[in-house]
């Protein structure tokens, strides 16, 4: 679905990306880890059109994947950015309709918002409250949410975790899976390497630019690279 | 009514429609222009020029002028904002865009220089300006309403989240910049036919920050408070005009003690409404009347 191919970006002298090369596969969950700085976040805002790379190519559906960011999402591809980037002074219900900005299917959007109430119940409650008012597991799942009323067919999310409880945490990942359940593909980017490789299929750790080690998510579980490096396990 | 009265209504309504057409831009996308008196100069030159040396319609060479400036901001808009420069670099690239119009209109020899052009008739009556203002404020107040104010807004509080809705960012903005550039052309059109007499040092940054100074002092994203900083900000200087050098002073301070007591601007995001303010007096006569009993 998804190829990129030697991709390189640049932040003016700082060589941000290196080389990165990865697939994600229709119907998968796929899982980029790595430490803070490592280059996930310039990952998925390349992917979604925000950062333009210095070289390599990104093909999506067989196709080169345009620059500029509103194309992209009309393709179907969403980023759900980190720290949310809801907007606060919006209700719930209206960051929702945002997120539906390029439908022109009523029907299909009542729908997609029912679909989103069972997804996450918390959000029928906080309907006509305003977004900034939320906690901030809350507004995780509303901008989960607002990504899936473009009706993507791929999910871009980038540290859907940061900064949330453990038990949101947990929500939060019981919750992708049900995205991933119902057909989205996924391209997961997390400082929570455990949970991240425990769900995914096939996974990348990213190191100062760099893809390090790749393979399927149980594999690098037992990676003992990977195992020391990021699950803080020695033996 | 005097002559002396009518002036200043007259500069202060044409002022109205340049500063309107910049808060469409400033107030809604969030971005600071410190070159706007370029577009007003364009605006004055093109539609001066044209009734002067080509006897062209007043009205046509008004149109002439608000094009001419839309398509300057267009030269001027579409690789600074294709390059999605953040506000400061912005708002610095205007202002080098606005001294090099200045600069262009003081060697060019169709604009005769420094010498700027005398003489030009005297078309832009009250009555005309304050038609073509009601106009500019309708067309304004429609255009933050629309599809296109909407997507300005989601573009101003969070241009990322923006752009993963699908919002073409560039085109929202570039829009925003023509219409706020027509609108600065048509007013500098009828400065030109009002005062009869334009010349480059009219136009400097002088102008440029006092343009974007009304709109953060109305309140960025309000239309009215744009109208009512500008109204306030042209006449407190004529009123002031007995206490001589100090009213620039008493301006100055105003503007200073606008930020710092409503730092959000005079109405903030809020437009004026009749049917709210007669609510709220109602409300508050009502509420002292009970009070007393």
């Amino acid at each position: 679905m998804l190829e990129i191919n030697k991709l390189n970006v640049k932040y003016g002298q700082i060589h941000a990306l290196h080389d990165v090369s990865l697939k994600v596969d229709t119907g998968r969950v796929v899982a980029v880890v790595g430490a803070n700085g490592a280059g996930k976040t310039t990952l998925m805002m390349t992917l979604a059109g925000l950062l333009t790379p210095s070289d390599g190519e990104i093909t999506y559906e067989g196709k080169p994947l345009p620059k500029a960011a509103y194309k992209i999402v009309g393709l179907g591809i969403c980023l759900v950015p980190e720290r949310r980037r809801l907007y606060a002074n919006l209700t719930v219900k209206e960051n929702l309709l945002m997120g539906a900005y390029l439908r022109k299917d009523k029907e299909g959007i009542a729908g997609d918002m029912e679909r989103m109430y069972q997804l996450f119940p918390i959000i029928k409650e906080r309907l006509g409250q305003y977004a900034g008012t939320l906690s901030g597991g809350e507004q995780q799942m509303v901008a989960i949410a607002r990504g899936l009323m473009s009706r993507p067919k791929l999910l871009l999310l980038d540290e859907p975790s940061l900064g949330l409880a453990p038990i949101m945490v947990e929500n939060m990942f019981r919750a992708i899976k049900e995205i991933s359940a119902q057909g989205v593909t996924i391209l997961l980017a997390e400082q929570n390497a455990f949970q991240a490789l425990d769900m995914s299929d096939e996974a990348f750790v990213l190191e100062t630019g760099r893809i390090i080690v790749s393979g399927s998510g149980k594999d690098l579980l037992n990676d003992p690279l990977v195992r020391k490096a990021y699950l803080g396990i020695s033996h | 009514m005097g002559y002396y009265i009518s002036g200043i209504l007259t500069i202060c309504l044409i002022y109205v429609i340049s500063n309107v057409g910049l808060s469409v831009f400033t107030g809604f996308t969030g971005l600071f222009s410190l070159g706007h008196a370029a577009f007003f100069a364009v605006g004055a030159y093109t539609a001066a020029i044209l009734t002067y040396f080509y006897n062209v319609n007043f009205y046509l060479a008004l149109l002439a002028g608000g094009l001419m400036s839309g398509l300057v901001a267009l030269v001027i808009g579409y690789p600074t904002l294709r390059a999605k420069l953040r506000s400061d670099y912005f708002a610095i690239a205007t202002l080098g865009f606005g001294e090099a119009i200045r600069v262009l209109l003081e060697n060019l020899s169709i604009t005769q220089g420094a010498r700027g052009l005398p003489g030009i008739a005297n078309y832009a009556t009250l009555p005309v300006v304050a038609a073509i203002t009601v106009i500019t404020v309708w067309i304004a107040v429609n255009f933050t309403h629309s599809r296109q104010g909407r997507e300005a807004i989601a573009v101003r509080e969070d241009f990322v989240a923006a752009e993963m809705m699908g919002i073409n960012i560039f085109a929202v903005r570039l829009r925003s910049l023509i219409f706020s550039a027509v609108c600065g052309g048509i007013a500098g059109g009828l400065f030109a036919h009002y005062i009869s007499f334009i010349q480059p040092s009219m136009f400097t940054s002088y102008l440029s920050t006092q343009m974007t100074a009304s709109v953060v002092a109305g309140g960025m994203g309000s239309i009215t408070g744009t109208v009512l900083a500008t109204i306030i900000f042209i006449a407190i200087p004529e009123i002031l005009r007995v206490a001589s050098i100090w009213r620039l002073v008493a301006y100055g301070l105003l503007l200073v003690l606008i930020m710092t007591f409503r730092p959000q601007g005079l109405f903030g995001y809020r437009e004026l409404s009749l049917g709210r303010s007669w609510k709220y007096l109602r409300e508050n006569t009502l509420m002292r009347a009970k009070g007393r009993k």
